[in-house]
């Protein structure tokens, strides 16, 4: 570990994957079908997550009020270690720094069709962390399995793959730069399950530790 | 006062800008002419937002119904140029459209904050050109970032103007020019959702912070454009800002792309 301490371990753009879900482009889910897309996307479904929804581990993610459920994904959060554009996917070692976890935290309910700023951009709505992992000092990329786990209990786990991470960095980088400290939030499930006020939200993978948030009614001031 | 970003021999400065005598006042008190700088985007930003169809008759013109709600999406740091910069236009791309529109620089930190408030939260104003190439839409997420966050193809500049300096930022005219034809014409009062109003809802489920850039959107006027073209955005006591559209390089093949061996 590069240094393990309760604050964010990054400070670039965090570009996220969406819908990413086995063979995207070849088997389409029925989420691709249904209507008004009726397509599956033709190059990656992209979204950023600002810097307000930057939380460190073992932090707080409030939810308004009215809100009773948030939808969690675990994701791989790669980050970049130098300018990248227009590299292939067999060059992507050469322009990673190293690996974190992240949990994505969204409102439910995002039809897709618009940007999804008010579902996944709330302060806090991006824990990630604990520290950054080198990629010398983690096995292969294809042995990598992120669990992700409410109050304990494993609801969802998926397997990366490093194809798949090399061809979304050489497709994403063929028309924009990703900077040196930028991240790329790469999950394999489609929709995220849910998580209630007082749930304990963990993303955990061999190597990379453990990433701890918990969800808690934010007092919003009368105004 | 006027605060411009530039490269200057071989240093990047921030600069005030004397614009009746087109110099640069540095704050050692060298001067550089217009001329003799590389003008930088006038703001390294935080989070960059940006406003889809917040004009009325643009989202006419592109036959959508007006958003009942601010439609934004995000921008990363990539995407911006410079004034006299060059935004690449992709060689199988004969939609890219210009898209003037006024900047809002965020200067104080802001949760929920209200209308009436709101403008005690801008620090000053620049003019934007939030370049579209809408045969790259796709039907997720929409604008998706191949369309919005290509590197360089938002101009942004010349400089950032103090919100004091401005009489009514929603009364400004906003101008467009593509070699030399007017080709846009609009007023910042024909915005959907106003600066205060774009900032109450932001603010409201997320915290506003020093840096952060708000691209209000742009009004009437789609032309697509080609290399070579010259584009000028011009808002009413902020300035112009130039761009030249050039041919992206030929699309390299990945295995010859230059990779630099990590020093790790």
């Amino acid at each position: 570990m590069v240094g393990s301490c309760s604050c964010v371990p990054i400070n670039g753009t965090v570009y996220g994957v969406a819908l990413d879900v086995d063979d995207p482009f070849g088997a389409p889910s029925d989420l691709f079908t249904m209507p008004p897309y009726h397509r599956a996307p033709k190059t990656p479904v992209l979204f950023i997550k600002p810097r307000n929804t930057f939380l460190a581990h073992g932090g707080s993610a409030l939810l308004p009020s009215g809100l009773q459920e948030l939808e969690v994904s675990a994701a791989l959060a790669v980050i970049f270690s130098r300018d990248t554009r227009c590299v292939s996917s067999q060059q992507i070692q050469a322009v990673i720094a190293g690996y974190t976890l992240a949990l994505d935290l969204s409102e439910p309910g995002a039809d897709f069709f618009r940007p999804p700023i008010r579902e996944k951009c709330r302060d806090g709505f991006l824990p990630i962390g604990p520290a950054i992992v080198g990629g010398h000092e983690l096995p292969s990329l294809d042995d990598l399995v992120i669990r992700l786990e409410i109050d304990g209990t494993e609801v969802a786990s998926f397997s990366m793959n490093a194809e798949r991470i090399g061809a979304l960095i050489a497709e994403v980088s063929s028309f924009m730069t990703f900077r040196a400290g930028d991240v790329l939030l790469v999950s394999r499930t489609p929709l995220g399950p849910h998580a209630g006020v007082g749930s304990r939200i963990s993303a955990l993978a061999a190597g990379l530790g453990r990433l701890d948030c918990v969800l808690e009614r934010d007092e919003e001031v009368v105004l | 006062m006027k605060h411009a970003r530039v490269a200057y021999r071989g240093a990047v400065r921030e600069t005030i800008v004397v614009e009746d005598q087109r110099e640069l006042l540095f704050a050692d008190g060298q001067r550089a002419g217009f001329d003799d700088v590389v003008w930088l985007p006038p703001i390294e930003p935080g989070t960059i937002f940006a406003l889809g169809l917040n004009y009325a008759d643009h989202a006419k013109e592109l036959k959508f119904t007006p958003p009942e709600r601010p439609l934004v999406f995000l921008k990363g740091p990539n995407s911006l140029v410079g004034h006299n910069g060059d935004s690449p236009c992709p060689n199988d791309a004969h939609q890219m459209h210009f898209e003037c529109e006024l900047a809002a620089v965020i200067g104080r930190k802001g949760r929920r904050i209200r209308p009436a408030e709101a403008y005690e939260y801008v620090q000053g104003y620049t003019i934007a050109n939030d370049y579209a190439i809408r045969e790259y839409l796709e039907n997720y997420y929409r604008p998706n970032l191949r369309v919005k966050n290509r590197d360089f193809c938002t101009p942004l500049g010349p400089w950032i103007v103090d919100a004091t300096d401005i009489s009514n930022p929603m009364e400004l005219g906003l101008r467009s020019f593509v070699n030399g034809e007017m080709v846009q014409d609009g007023n910042t009062r024909d915005m959907i959702f106003g600066i205060p109003e774009l900032i109450e809802y932001l603010s409201e489920f997320m915290t506003l912070q020093p840096g952060d850039l708000i691209l209000t959107g742009t009004p009437h006027g789609v032309r697509f454009l080609q290399p070579g073209d010259e584009v000028v955005t011009e808002i009413d006591e902020i300035g112009r800002l130039a761009n030249t559209i050039v041919r992206e390089p030929e699309e390299r093949k990945p295995e010859l792309a230059p990779v630099i061996e990590s020093t790790q």
